[in-house]
């Protein structure tokens, strides 16, 4: 057997997550190193998968698979695999990680004046709880056991809760003690909203089994063995049963994603949290509900995804929309940009349903871009909110006169969010929308308006924190720092090329698409010309 | 004499013993109602003993009489210890079973 | 000779990129490096041409493709440039107008800390503008058309510290993203019906797709050169766009960027050629805005917003003609190149008397400057000559033929066309006229602003006044050189197509019909503002005027139909967000704790009720086991 690189890349950073809790009270700045080192070994973990992953004709769908048996009574085999999607996501966590780690420096540290006692350790475990996160998304990206999925996408909330919970922001006008109870809410929200979907989801996954079970030589949750017997005809779910197993799935992948109406837990746990966390939250941890759509709704239950389509579109479509009206409503900046994200996923989750090759390879890279921009913004935000310990946009104005770095960077992160032509997410966004118009043009036409209420909810932001006069207590505003800069500037190049030149990255996804597609037995609509002749005849 | 009767005394005596573990404040009084109750359902497994010509319902009633002593011993101390604390050993005093 | 188009895209975006990573080191030579980049294009841009010449009319085309862009499956969309005769205009255009406006910004800006900040967005906008004009697909186009937005926002919005730019910075790209949707739609629709977006397959195939279709796809072309063209109803934007520094506005606000919309509809000629219907509705905005445009001219006290004004009925001129079909794409495209000259020249003027004013901006804060700036008058006054069409000026040639074709559209249609052209023909001489008097004749009625410094009125150095005295010469041989032989028809057949079309009045008679309207609008604007002083704050005037003072009310509209209730909307959503949608979770969640409250009672501590509790419960089992057995 080969050398299991992808178990490998995932255990990168869980050895960091233990080496570096253990690190001593005192030792801190030792701590952020050890837990930049393994990131930075995880993304080279991930290169090395990216570089050794064949895009070429006749490469295997799954590739640098791993299979040990494990419970074998119930068949759970810790089986791990990519496709291209998930190849293009690993790479998305492991290089992302780093920066936050890079951008959330000083954020665990103990607070002014307060001696920390000498077993009370919060930078090493932020740290160490990033990193932990880490391991298991990559995990749920890389697992191709139903099971062992499941395990990762539920054990994940467990390090989350406590970065929520445990880490914020310095202390605005609320006072440390109001925003200790908000960030508990938010905390507890996160957690039970997320641990309903996951329950509901362990109980269809558990109904898959025993449908397995049922038909099969033995019950089995592995993904490629389920597949293989649905195309021989071995596996045929009734439609009834694969709606409900559907719906488990998707609810669960839903409420993580988040779509709407399942959606307000994630403004609370990214306006509460700092930064680098708000950043996990949206743009890695809740992209594995997007993924598992993609790979396990879809792969398991093409008849049932095709049934639930005009409900997932009509919802991905309020979400697109609702959110960015709720964008332009609030006063909190990190809750606006919170709420951007519940209208990107909306697009996620439109194109995805759309069942075309551009709409399915247009969400993939949307989830790559949107993680990035998201990133970019969210972080600039963070260094903004640092300076000054307040959230919400009234208190800034006239920025960009004492700090134009920080304005102009930004300024380039918001227009990433709002899709302008030449930054990565323009190239995703329109993919959708064209995979979505091809198949159902009213629904394109309603995603199009997104358009417009991006701009403006990122422009209005812009201008009110940004613009017109100096606001007061501003004056002394530093610019951005080295460490900030080195932190968002590798983030803008990214997307700039992405924007530019994203034929490598669709390159490893279009074939990863192909196949999604011929799961659910779908082909791209055909162009209508000559409509002419058409009419003639 | 059939055994029924038998059971029908056993349950007359339950229910005086259940009636006075519920009606009764005073500890002592309640130790001995659940006596009671102990001792019809003794009479009762005797009585099945009887009925179904094997020992088994006999057997029980032994370890049912042994329990209850080692009972007996165990709650008389605890009236005892709780009336010297309290002076009392009325059951509704000592209302602290719970948080 | 193809690779040169990609260098001249790839200049001045390589000056911004430079400009703007390059941080303070570059303060000091920043300008000059933009300008030259910005010279290099036009030398580039120059080059190609005559080789462009050197071939045969059919073909006189050069494509370059650079790289694959977007592959997913049948969606292929690759970054190639194509470069035939209407491109070629453009990028004359783009670059002549755009080097000279660099080399006036630096006399301009030559004050302002963040110089090297404006040049980087001048480039950026000039990179925008090229890719814009060469692209040989609408996606690579779409880019330019968001690109130059993006400039334009920038450059509205320079000066941040002032919250009124930095508000017509936003409403000019949130205006334009609307447009921006239209042609999204359109990319959409093309490649549903076509499998392609690119301009070979599309154009030449669209004869083959149902009216309908292309209707749709014509009036979504429409929507986008609404937006970027400042066409009723997007049109609220352009007179803010003022706010940015004024060499902004002559390149991006009059010349370039806004012309924008005609070169689109121009180059999808073919599709619109089939869509009869969409064509009417171009025409309709073309003359609504015509008149539009010229009403607000004609009451605006701010000289940059009357010649906003201005810009908006010049471009009314191309987009009716534009709409009129083969007869009028020429035309369109001849207007639109000598209005680039004249209406830039006219506002390098404007800020040439600005930056003599200390920025003031009310004619009635003028008066009397042509003793002050003789050559900013010399210049001005030609191109105003050239806009108001005055015989043998540019502006004479090119509205001709556009009113001309007019009347060519035949039947009553015709006489209407004409007749509203006219109208704004005549509107044109007034508003000009009056803006001329304000500005440069009658007595000085400038006085000392707040802190008591009055202004010097001066003449502008050198790097300013070349490039209007370049621009004015433009303006008065331009339209004479594409009228001889007209060398710029054949030029621009082979791409656009030429008909004529059979006009019930001859060119001669439509010569001297716009002559007398003009000499009438002329007179009109002595009439009131030449033949006594022009008093120093505005008359009320009559309902009319006080209307076009307010921009016709667009914006009262804009904010009574979508501002206001937008507002109410979003506040009434984050309520609902917060009452409905989280209230549904926490309600659930308090009535788990409500229910666990209640539960807890049961645990009263009392040993009795624990007692009953559990002679309760061994009952109700000895019940049910019963009730097993007798079932």
């Amino acid at each position: 057997m080969s050398f299991p690189l992808l178990t490998a890349t995932a255990l990168t950073p869980a050895i960091g997550a233990i080496v570096t809790a253990a690190v001593p009270a005192a030792r801190r700045t030792a701590a952020k190193w050890l837990a930049l080192l393994f990131s930075l070994a995880t993304a080279g973990f991930a290169a090395a998968v990216l570089l050794r992953f064949d895009t070429g004709d006749g490469a295997d769908r799954f590739q640098l698979t791993e299979s040990r048996s494990w419970i074998e009574d119930f068949g759970v085999r810790y089986e791990l695999g990519v496709d291209g999607i998930g190849v293009a996501m690993i790479a998305l966590t492991a290089v992302l990680i780093p920066f936050l780690i890079g951008a959330g420096w000083n954020d665990a540290d103990p607070k002014e004046g307060q001696t920390p006692a000498t077993r009370w350790r919060p930078t090493q475990g932020f740290f160490a709880l990033i990193l932990a996160v880490e391991a298991m998304v990559i995990l749920s990206f890389a697992a191709t056991d139903v099971f062992l999925f499941y395990i990762f996408f539920e054990a994940m909330l467990i390090p989350m809760y406590f970065l929520i919970g445990g880490f914020g922001d310095r202390a605005g006008e609320q006072g440390e003690e109001g925003q200790a109870r908000q960030r508990s809410y938010a905390a507890v929200k996160f957690l039970l909203y997320n641990l309903a979907g996951g329950l509901i989801m362990l109980a269809a996954v558990i109904g898959l089994y025993i449908a397995t079970a049922d038909q099969l030589d033995a019950g089995t949750f592995s993904l490629q063995a389920i597949l293989d017997a649905r195309a021989s005809g071995d596996l045929e779910l009734a439609t009834g049963t694969e709606r409900w197993l559907f719906l488990g799935f998707f609810i669960a992948f839903a409420i993580k994603a988040p779509l709407w109406p399942v959606h307000t837990w994630l403004p609370n746990a990214m306006g509460e949290s700092t930064a680098p966390v708000a950043v996990l939250i949206t743009a890695v941890v809740d992209k594995v509900g997007t993924f598992a759509m993609l790979r396990f709704c879809l792969g398991l239950f093409p008849e049932a995804s095709e049934w639930a389509t005009p409900v997932v579109i009509t919802l991905a479509l309020v979400s697109i929309i609702y959110g960015a009206l709720l964008a332009l409503g609030q006063r909190d900046m990190k809750r606006l940009i919170a709420y951007a994200s519940v209208s990107h996923f909306g697009f996620i989750v439109l194109g995805i349903f759309a069942m075309t090759s551009q709409g399915q390879g247009g969400a993939t890279l949307y989830m790559i871009n949107h993680g990035i921009a998201t990133a970019a913004l969210m972080l600039v935000a963070g260094f903004l909110i640092s300076r000054r310990g307040s959230r919400l946009i009234a208190d800034y104005g006239g920025v960009q006169k004492t700090a134009p770095m920080l304005a102009g960077t930004f300024l380039i992160g918001g227009l990433a969010t709002l899709s302008l032509p030449g930054t990565g997410p323009f190239v995703s966004e329109f993919l959708v929308l064209v995979g979505t118009f091809s198949r159902y043009e009213v629904a394109g036409i309603i995603a199009c308006s997104g358009i417009v209420l991006a701009a403006l909810y990122v422009l209005v932001l812009y201008q009110r924190t940004m613009t017109g006069p100096l606001k007061e207590g501003l004056e002394k505003l530093p610019d951005l720092k080295v460490r900030e800069l080195a932190v968002v500037g590798p983030l803008i190049g990214l997307l700039l090329f992405l924007g530019v030149y994203p034929k490598p990255l669709t390159d490893i996804v279009n074939p990863a698409v192909e196949h999604t597609l011929s799961d659910v037995e779908q082909t791209d609509p055909q162009p209508h010309v000559p409509e002419v002749e058409a009419t003639r005849e | 004499m059939s055994p029924e009767n038998y059971l029908y005394l056993a349950a007359l005596l339950f229910t005086l013993g259940a009636c006075g573990v519920l009606l009764r404040r005073n500890a002592i009084v309640v130790f001995m109602s659940i006596e009671l109750m102990l001792n019809a359902a003794n009479l009762a497994l005797v009585a099945f003993s009887r009925m179904h010509g094997n020992l088994d319902g006999q057997i029980m009633a032994f370890f049912v009489m042994v329990v209850a002593a080692a009972e007996v011993v165990v709650g008389l101390a605890i009236i005892v210890m709780v009336y010297r604390a309290r002076h009392s050993a009325s059951v509704d005093d000592a209302s602290l079973m719970k948080l | 000779m193809e690779s040169l188009i990609g260098l001249l895209v790839g200049a001045p975006l390589f000056g911004a990129a430079v400009l703007l990573l390059g941080g303070r080191r570059l303060d000091r030579v920043g300008h000059w490096l933009a300008t030259g980049l910005a010279a290099v294009s036009f030398v580039l841009a120059v080059v190609l041409f005559f080789d462009l010449l050197e071939k045969e009319g059919e073909d006189r085309a050069l494509h370059q493709h650079l790289f694959s862009w977007v592959p997913v499956a049948d969606f292929q969309a690759d970054v190639a440039f194509q470069l035939d005769q209407l491109s070629m205009t453009f990028v004359l255009l783009i670059t002549s107008v755009g080097t000279l406006i660099h080399l006036y910004s630096v006399g301009y800006m030559e004050h302002d800390e963040r110089r090297r900040r404006f040049f980087a967005y001048l480039n950026l906008f000039l990179g925008a503008m090229l890719l814009l004009v060469l692209a040989d697909n609408y996606l690579l186009l779409y880019v330019g058309w968001e690109g130059v937005g993006l400039a334009s926002f920038l450059l509205i919005g320079f000066w941040q510290h002032k919250p009124t730019a930095a508000t017509a910075a936003k409403k000019a790209f949130v205006v334009n993203r609307v447009g921006d949707v239209g042609l999204a739609i359109a990319i959409l629709l093309m490649f549903t019906t076509f499998g392609s977006f690119a301009f070979e397959p599309v154009l030449g195939s669209a004869t083959e797709a149902s009216e309908a279709t292309l209707t749709g796809i014509g009036l979504m072309l429409l929507l986008a050169a609404c937006g970027k063209s400042a066409q009723v109803p997007l049109q609220s934007w352009l007179g803010d766009a003022m706010e940015g520094p004024t060499p902004v506005s002559a390149l991006i606000h009059a010349a370039t960027m806004v012309t924008a919309g005609v070169y689109l509809i121009t180059r999808s000629g073919a599709i619109f050629n089939a869509a009869p219907d969409a064509q009417t509705v171009v025409v309709v905005v073309g003359a609504v805005t015509l008149l539009f445009g010229a009403i607000v001219g004609c009451a605006k006290d701010d000289i940059k917003k009357a010649l906003a004004g201005s810009t908006m009925s010049q471009i009314g001129y191309m987009m009716l003609a534009t709409g009129l079909g083969p007869i009028g794409y020429v035309f369109a495209i001849m207007h639109l190149v000598t209005h680039g000259f004249f209406k830039a020249g006219l506002f390098l003027g404007a800020g040439s008397v600005m930056h003599g004013m200390n920025d003031e901006v009310d004619m009635r804060r003028y008066g009397g400057l042509r003793k002050h700036m003789p050559i900013t008058f010399v210049t001005f006054g030609l191109a105003y000559l050239a806009i108001i069409g005055f015989p043998y000026l540019s502006g004479f040639f090119s509205k001709d033929e556009i009113i001309y074709a007019g009347f060519s559209k035949g039947g009553t249609e015709g006489w209407i066309l004409g007749g509203v052209m006219l109208l704004g023909a005549a509107l044109t001489a007034y508003y000009m006229t009056r803006i001329m008097l304000m500005t440069f004749f009658g007595e000085k009625r400038w006085q000392p602003d707040a802190n008591g410094h009055e202004p010097h009125p001066h003449e502008s150095p050198l790097s300013m006044t070349i490039p209007m005295i370049v621009l004015a010469f433009g303006s008065v041989f331009a339209g004479f050189l594409f009228d001889s032989g007209e060398a710029f028809v054949h030029w621009l057949e082979p791409v656009t197509g030429l008909e004529h079309g059979d006009s019930p009045v001859s060119h001669g008679t439509v010569g001297l019909a716009a002559t007398g309207v003009m000499l009438l609008g002329v007179a009109g604007a002595w009439w009131q503002y030449g033949r006594r002083p022009v008093p120093a704050v505005a008359p009320t005037g009559g309902l009319l005027t006080r209307a076009a003072r307010r921009d016709l009310l667009q914006d009262d509209f804009n904010h009574a139909a979508f501002v206001t209730p937008g507002n109410y909307l979003t506040r009434g959503l984050v309520y609902l967000d917060h009452k409905l949608v989280d209230g549904v979770v926490n309600g659930t969640a308090a009535s788990f704790g409500g229910l666990s409250g209640r539960l807890r009672r049961i645990q009263n501590g009392f040993a009795r009720s624990y007692a009953v509790s559990m002679f309760g419960g061994a009952a109700l089992l000895v019940a049910a086991t019963l009730l097993m057995r007798a079932v």
